[in-house]
């Protein structure tokens, strides 16, 4: 595309079907005990 | 829904829902803002005195494919989703552990009081620790990792326990088919050559408490009697960063109202060679005088942007580091199930006090009314439980229309119930720092791709 440039080809809508394992850390078990933050953790069922 | 924004130079469009990043140029960015509301003959005419009309009937064709394709004006279709897995059975998987109720510093901030959690010094004996890893090994179900914390307090003022329960730990592994993945956060006073060698033997993360510059970090961490910690410990936490191969830790600050310029901190953070670095504003009642305000947030805004601006540039000469509050995967992120249900405090993670009770975090151990239960009864208080458990994104009205609410999952309740004397409630402070970070980590994830 001219006038978009899309960073990612990954929809969140395709990760219902087999999402959900649990199996991915708990955030606050990263670096932060004070804030919660999910969107720079990965999943392990890839 | 979809949240436009222009930072360092750059328009991006995220299309909240199915989690698309766009960057667009000025056209695509004005045509993709009236879409929604207005029809192509509309948006010409809107837009003519701005842009040539070939131009602007080019980029509506292009807005168009990306709706057809489901990566833009996405509907959020994940309510009944959520609501449905919020009901499954859950299991437990992470444990902090308090192996101290006590510290060697006396930091301003902590909201453990020094290490007491409004109650009395304590450690953990290795009886109650070992229960508590049962008790996880037995409530994991049919997951395989399991995580367990070493927290504070400060965990190496009962290191010899430590030890003894990552031991157990493994001997329980190939029996139960479980891996625990051990962690440990540390102010680093007491740490030394064997903590070091045995840490990177079996702690996959570390956390090293710093908050940066030395009259920084010296004014809100002293010992008791008041003398700074900085000089003590960088050296150390240099040398084990090192020994890690600067990897599976972060060295972790505070930022408060007193210092409110602190880019200055996570950058004398990277200066020092520290690779890995999360600095976090302090959760803090209003009438503490380090306590973040509401006036605070533009100062605190334009310390983002200027941060992840300065970023980009050692980036490209080579000297590059992490920030771990601008992390973000937009490839291999996590599952809608994930980014929408919670942090899973009350759930699927618990803290676990010196004597084995059981708190739904970290956060909340020395408030009796967030008792669950204790390593010899396990979980007493279900329907406190399913309190947490229920608490989502979509039991929050604010979250409902906010865009940020794929990356910190609702938020943190205990700051919700600090704040508003409701798991459920809203921390507003938080939540617009929260929005301003992902703001700056989606546009440092565009400059990148350019480098």
């Amino acid at each position: 595309m001219k006038h978009v440039k899309t960073l990612n080809t990954v929809k969140l809508q395709n990760t219902i079907k087999k999402g959900g394992c649990g199996e991915c850390q708990t955030s606050c078990q990263s670096a932060c005990k004070t804030s919660c933050t999910v969107g720079n953790q990965s999943c392990e069922n890839k | 829904m979809v949240h436009q924004y222009r930072n360092n130079g750059y328009n991006i469009v995220l299309d909240v829902n199915s989690g698309a990043v766009h960057v667009v140029d000025d056209v695509a960015y004005e045509v993709i803002a009236l879409y929604q509301e207005h029809t192509r003959e509309e948006i010409q005419k809107l837009l003519s005195h701005k842009f040539d009309a070939a131009e602007i009937a080019e980029t509506y064709e292009e807005i168009k494919s990306l709706k057809n394709e489901h990566s833009l004006f996405t509907e959020d279709a994940y309510e009944n989703y959520i609501m449905d897995f919020a009901k499954r059975p859950t299991v437990v998987k992470a444990l902090c552990l308090h192996i101290a109720h006590d510290c060697n510093l006396s930091c301003r901030y902590c909201f453990a009081k020094e290490g007491e959690y409004q109650g009395h010094r304590a450690m953990m004996s290795f009886e109650v620790g070992k229960k508590a890893l049962d008790f996880l090994i037995a409530n994991s179900g049919a997951r395989r990792n399991l995580e367990v914390d070493f927290f504070g307090g400060e965990p190496l003022m009962n290191w010899h326990t430590v030890k003894k329960l990552v031991e157990y730990g493994r001997s329980q592994e190939e029996r139960y088919q479980k891996k625990f993945r051990f962690t440990l956060t540390t102010n680093g006073v007491l740490l030394d050559d064997e903590v070091a060698e045995f840490c990177n033997r079996e702690m996959s993360n570390v956390v090293l408490s710093i908050d940066g510059r030395k009259e920084v970090h010296d004014r809100m961490r002293p010992f008791k009697k008041g003398r700074g910690s900085y000089d003590l410990i960088v050296p150390k936490f240099l040398e084990f960063a090192k020994s890690r191969g600067q990897q599976k830790y972060y060295v972790r600050g505070t930022y408060t109202h007193e210092n409110l310029d602190f880019s200055e901190d996570v950058l004398h953070l990277a200066d020092l060679g520290f690779q890995q670095i999360s600095v976090e504003p302090v959760v803090a009642g209003p009438k503490e005088p380090y306590a973040i305000g509401k006036e605070d947030l533009p100062k605190l805004f334009s310390e983002y942007d200027r941060l992840a601006a300065e970023m980009i540039r050692r980036h490209k000469d080579g000297k590059g580091f992490q920030f771990f509050h601008f992390m973000i995967d937009l490839e291999g992120g996590p599952c809608v199930a994930k980014r929408l249900s919670g942090c899973g405090s009350g759930t699927e993670y618990l803290a676990v006090t010196p004597w084995g009770d059981f708190y739904p975090c970290h956060q909340f151990v020395g408030n009796e009314k967030f008792l669950l239960g204790n390593v010899e009864k396990g979980i007493v208080n279900t329907e406190l439980c399913n309190q947490f458990k229920s608490c989502n994104v979509y039991a929050k009205e604010k979250c409902r229309t906010c865009f940020a609410r794929f990356y910190c999952s609702g938020g943190c309740a205990a700051n919700a119930y600090n704040f508003t004397e409701d798991i459920c409630g809203v921390y507003e402070i938080g939540c617009e720092l929260q929005k301003k970070r992902v703001e700056c980590a989606i546009m440092l994830k565009a400059a990148m791709q350019q480098v």
